[in-house]
């Protein structure tokens, strides 16, 4: 069987595996927002995998005062606010109506609820209601087996992002700050096939994704070809190409958020699952998948660069450019297919991404600042290094939450990012660079 | 369309108070990367520390504001500035580049959790702190002031930042054109030569990182003087880069370059901002092309356009040399 | 007001002579050129022999890359007030060697002593205190400062580098005006006072490698050690930059240097170590080298796997 059959293969039993799950639709409101002189208010929000704001919409809060006497209700919007407005100040007892939760987010501390808030006449009085581990539910599973599992998944969605990235720092010098807008990308053009409709046809999240793939590495090519070709041929340094990877990173950015607008969307295909029991720990069918198909991606990527000549002719490149020029190697045809590639790869990991956790507009760049401290605990420019740091990264970010507040996961993450550097800045595969 | 709410607010933006918290940040990224060559990509972390620093010890602490101010534009932007440094500046120039752009990220963050509410204010922050820096105002909060610009307490707030700008631009002044400026120029130039002759290019780094991260801090500072609050989203990592625009686009490496830059910034985007606003409101844009909304996020786009043909085809800016821009070490 | 840096030699220094100021600037008192040279006369011609008056010391050095054996010093002294010439095939690891013995890389075994004082745990950047400075193979020349900035740059114990100081002018204008003059009269004695306000930028590879060398001179050393200082320069900068290192020995400064060309060492050098694969294989003066069996092999190629990267550019 030759290794694209084998691919092929590969892809449709994945697929098939993701088919499990049935589909279910997501319907979200806008609600606009109120102001006024004496209120309370608040957020109702989970945490997603990647530790971002998961807003938790139609949820019933009442609010009483001291008398017990109903004073207003409120459902949280599409973004999880509620508020209600008070004849003044006082104390007021909050109570959150459990039953209107969504399955799978219970209360992280039931016992604080009703909860009892002083509020000062004329102020307006932010009230919590900290909402906790979906997995909490679970029969015998291990928190830290579950979490390990979930970080899992999680790095290996960061390392198929960053192996892009890595390469293109190793072949051409370049730190792309624009990388997690190509990760967003790909989320978005699946969305836009699968959920928006193009000319008025929607397809399913599968056909979506192949097609968001497909556009993903056309758009990293020309991402290559129109902008960073030509700043190569004029010789521009590679700081003034930082900052205009910048600059790409925040137009995109928020052209996206002009296009998508602010909230949080889903991909309505396999969001209601009925997860795997597997003794230590649960998954979902999806997140089954996730963590089989992007596993056996990455290892077609690994033997790509191991066996293939193209592979081999990146990893010349990436090691010493002029060795590989003067030995006959087309050092552009290669920079245009690591852009390729690594488009291709962004795109597939934002769409993993969208499957897992929300869409948003902003989403790139969250999974940038992780895919850095994976690539940098790696080593710069090591494309297996960006694997396995990006691996320990979602581990070490799910795990965190163990001691964390889960909304810090992420803190965490970048922190030890800073002592990774203090510590060994060539990171774990890195090589120690002769000075002077 | 109101052609004299646009043309004051154009003003505004020229020589009002978002030209001196940017023209302020944008002295000191100049310092980082004009003179020494430092990628800072999170000028936004130094101005929130600044604003927190001041807006913690008065609202939380309840601390007098001058402790505030000590705290916010020394102390604060000191620590961050050794912690941000010290594992990165021996490194390459993008690690320094990465670190700072997560810890504008990781202080946004923290400054947001709500297990933190306490001391920060969460996502609200921190309001009311910064009274005693009116009651110093010469001026009436109900008149209007300098061809009517601005009311009594903004005017109080431009004044004293015109004051703190000047001086910012002096001592920078007085600083590239000493010795020490010109061992942070060599180690822009070239490390390796600057410590063969002695010079030790990591604390020259160092000091430059501390030194722009202060008047960063004083920016975020004021800025937060002036809207008497700190609000973790008012320092988002975006700001960062008005701030990088402002610097190129005044010139990096010479002295009056940002404050020119964060001058003109400030004008074309208020101009453009209030423009599109009236267009909107008119209907001379329809809504569906773009709504009130979105016109906030075109400011954005334009900042990361303005990088984007600023690094690519003009990075000396308005003030800098072609032909000293073309030298690069062969 | 009084600077203390205006000490009569200081203000006599501001209105001597060029020519006197550079030799003043350059000489290293205390060594006499003539005697350090004779005395090579009696030295073994063998690898790692004892010299009478060593001002450098390398002992044991071995830095190594992931596997590889970059550089194995068993033992070398470098003998003040003389022209040493280190020569070597591509990959022999002089480059590295060179940054060793600058604190520029760390080596992974080995002691160095520099003046009888140990420098192993010496930073890169107070190596130049010490009284020792270098160049660098490919020219470091700081190409948007002007030449005289990056002449001054070189001069030591400036107090306007201090950050405090540097925001009180006339707390340091006097020691300026003084650098100034010692940069100004280097620039005379190396023919490059006319580039004084041009950027260092626009300068040719030749006339880069001099104010390299003039601007290494500004540091005041006992030694400087220069790493191919011939590569790139025009033949007709060539022999003034031959005729520039010489004086520089005359005034009694000790001079260590890469090179590849053995007519450039046969002409200038004292004394010649020969490094092949990381070790050094002979020593001994220009004349006696042509004939040793083991340099002409590692020439020729008869030495196997010279590790042939490691010699990359700085």
């Amino acid at each position: 069987m030759s290794p694209s059959r084998a691919f092929l293969a590969f892809v449709a039993a994945m697929f098939a595996l993701l088919a499990l799950g049935s589909p279910a639709g997501a319907d979200l409101v806008a609600q606009e927002d109120a102001d006024s002189s004496t209120i309370i208010r608040g957020t109702l929000r989970t945490a997603g995998e990647d530790g971002e704001d998961v807003f938790v919409e139609d949820v019933t809060i009442v609010v009483t005062d001291e008398a017990g006497v109903e004073v207003g209700l409120a459902v949280t919007d599409s973004e999880g606010n509620w508020i209600v407005e008070l004849p003044g100040g006082g104390t007021y007892s909050v109570l959150l109506d459990d039953s209107t939760l969504p399955e799978g987010v219970p209360l992280r501390s039931p016992e604080n609820n009703p909860l009892v808030v002083e509020v000062r006449e004329g102020a307006s009085r932010a009230t919590l209601f900290p909402l906790g581990e979906a997995t909490a539910s679970a029969g015998n599973t291990i928190e830290a087996v579950q979490l390990f599992v979930d970080g899992l998944k999680l790095g290996l969605i960061i390392a198929m992002s960053a192996i892009g990235l890595s390469l293109i720092y190793g072949t051409t010098g370049l730190t792309n700050f624009a990388h997690g807008e190509m990760v967003t990308f790909g989320a978005l053009i699946a969305f836009l096939f699968h959920v928006t409709g193009v000319f008025g046809i929607t397809t399913s999240l599968i056909v979506a994704a192949i097609i968001s793939v497909i556009v993903s590495a056309i758009a990293g090519g020309l991402f290559n070809a129109l902008v960073w070709a030509p700043l190569r041929r004029r010789g521009a340094s590679l700081i003034a190409a930082l900052i205009v990877s910048i600059g790409f990173s925040i137009l995109l950015r928020y052209l996206f958020l002009y296009q998508f607008g602010g909230r949080s969307q889903f991909y309505p295909d396999y969001q209601l699952q009925k997860k795997y029991d597997f003794g230590w720990f649960t998954l979902a069918p999806k997140d089954l998948f996730i963590i089989l198909f992007s596993t056996g991606i990455l290892v077609l990527v690994g033997l790509g660069l191991q066996k293939t000549r193209a592979g081999k002719a990146m990893r010349a490149v990436a090691d010493n450019r002029d060795l590989a020029e003067s030995s006959g190697i087309n050092v552009e045809q290669v920079i245009r297919w690591v852009w390729i590639a690594g488009g291709a790869l962004a795109g597939l990991g934002g769409v993993l991404f969208g499957l897992t956790e929300a869409l948003s507009w902003e989403m790139g760049f969250r999974v940038l600042l992780l895919m850095f401290a994976g690539v940098t605990l790696g080593g710069l420019g090591s494309a297996y290094g960006a694997l396995i740091g990006s691996i320990i990264v979602g581990i070490f970010i799910q795990m965190s939450t163990l001691v964390l507040p889960s909304d810090l996961k992420n803190v965490g993450a970048l922190i030890t990012l800073i002592l990774i550097l203090l510590v060994r800045p060539q990171g774990l595969l890195g090589r120690a660079e002769r000075v002077g | 369309m109101d052609w004299g709410s646009i043309l004051d607010n154009t003003l505004r933006g020229l020589i009002g108070e978002q030209f001196i918290f940017f023209g302020l940040a944008a002295i000191g990224l100049n310092l980082h990367f004009g003179y020494t060559g430092l990628l800072n990509f999170g000028q936004a972390v130094f101005m929130a520390a600044g604003a927190y620093g001041l807006a913690m010890m008065v609202a939380t602490w309840d601390l007098s504001f001058w402790v505030g101010v000590v705290v916010g534009v020394v102390v604060f932007p000191v620590i961050l500035a050794l912690i941000l440094g010290a594992p990165t500046l021996r490194l390459r120039a993008d690690y320094l580049a990465i670190v700072t752009i997560a810890a504008a990220e990781i202080f946004r963050l923290i400054m947001r959790s709500p297990s933190l509410d306490q001391w920060t204010g969460s996502s609200d922050g921190l309001t009311a702190f910064a009274n005693r820096f009116y009651e110093f105002s010469p001026f009436d909060p109900g008149q209007r002031y300098f061809f009517d610009l601005f009311i009594g307490n903004q005017m109080w707030v431009v004044l004293v930042g015109w004051v703190v700008l000047a001086v910012g631009v002096f001592i920078c002044w007085l600083l590239v054109r000493s010795p020490w400026g010109r061992v942070v120029k060599a180690v822009r130039e070239d490390e390796d030569a600057a410590r063969s002759l002695g010079k030790n290019a990591y604390s020259y780094k160092m000091q430059a990182l501390i030194f722009g991260g202060m008047f960063g801090a004083a920016g975020g500072m004021l800025r937060a003087i002036g809207t008497q609050s700190a609000q973790p989203d008012n320092f988002v990592t975006e700001i960062t880069f008005f701030v990088w625009v402002a610097l190129i686009l005044g010139g990096a490496g010479t002295v009056l370059g940002p404050v020119l830059g964060a001058a003109i910034l400030y004008a074309v985007l208020n101009f453009t901002d209030v423009l599109l606003r009236q267009a909107v409101r008119a209907d001379y844009i329809p809504n569906s092309i773009m709504s009130g909304v979105q016109v906030g996020q075109v400011r954005f786009m334009m900042i990361g356009l303005a990088l984007i043909l600023l690094a690519a085809f003009r990075p000396q800016g308005i003030l800098g040399s072609k032909e000293e821009m073309a030298l690069d070490d062969r | 007001m009084t600077d203390e840096s205006d000490t009569p030699a200081a203000a006599a220094d501001r209105r001597a002579d060029p020519d006197e100021l550079a030799d003043a600037v350059i000489r290293v008192p205390g060594v006499d050129p003539e005697r350090a040279r004779a005395a090579l006369a009696d030295v073994p011609r063998e690898p790692g022999a004892p010299k009478p008056d060593p001002i450098l010391v390398a002992d044991g050095v071995v830095r190594r890359f992931g596997g590889l054996t970059a550089v194995d010093v068993g033992h070398v002294e470098i003998q003040r007030g003389v022209i040493t010439a280190l020569i070597g095939p591509n990959g022999a690891g002089k480059t590295t060697f060179f940054n060793l013995l600058t604190n520029f890389d760390h080596a992974d075994q080995g002691t160095r002593s520099f003046d009888g004082r140990p420098i192993d745990n010496v930073p890169a950047h107070k190596i130049a205190n010490h009284g020792m400075v270098r160049t660098f193979q490919l020219t470091k020349a700081l190409s948007k400062m002007k030449v005289i900035d990056n002449m001054k740059l070189g001069a030591t114990n400036q107090r306007g580098e201090m950050f405090w100081r540097s925001l009180l002018p006339f707390s340091w204008r006097n020691q300026e005006l003084e650098i100034e003059a010692r940069a100004e009269a280097l620039l005379e004695r190396f023919n490059m006072i006319h580039m004084r306000d041009q950027f260092a930028g626009t300068l040719s590879g030749g006339q880069r490698k001099l104010l390299e060398m003039a601007r290494a001179l500004m540091v005041e050393p006992q030694m400087v050690m220069l790493d191919e200082p011939m590569a790139g320069v025009n033949p007709a900068l060539t022999q003034s930059l031959l005729q520039h290192v010489i004086g520089l020995r005359d005034q009694g400064m000790t001079v260590l240097f890469v090179e590849h060309d053995m007519d450039m060492v046969q002409e200038i050098s004292d004394w010649v170590i020969v490094m092949a694969e990381g070790s050094i294989i002979a020593e001994g003066p220009p004349q006696s080298i042509g004939q040793n069996q083991a340099v002409v092999d590692a020439y020729l190629g008869g030495s196997h796997g010279a590790p042939l990267d490691l010699d990359r550019e700085l």
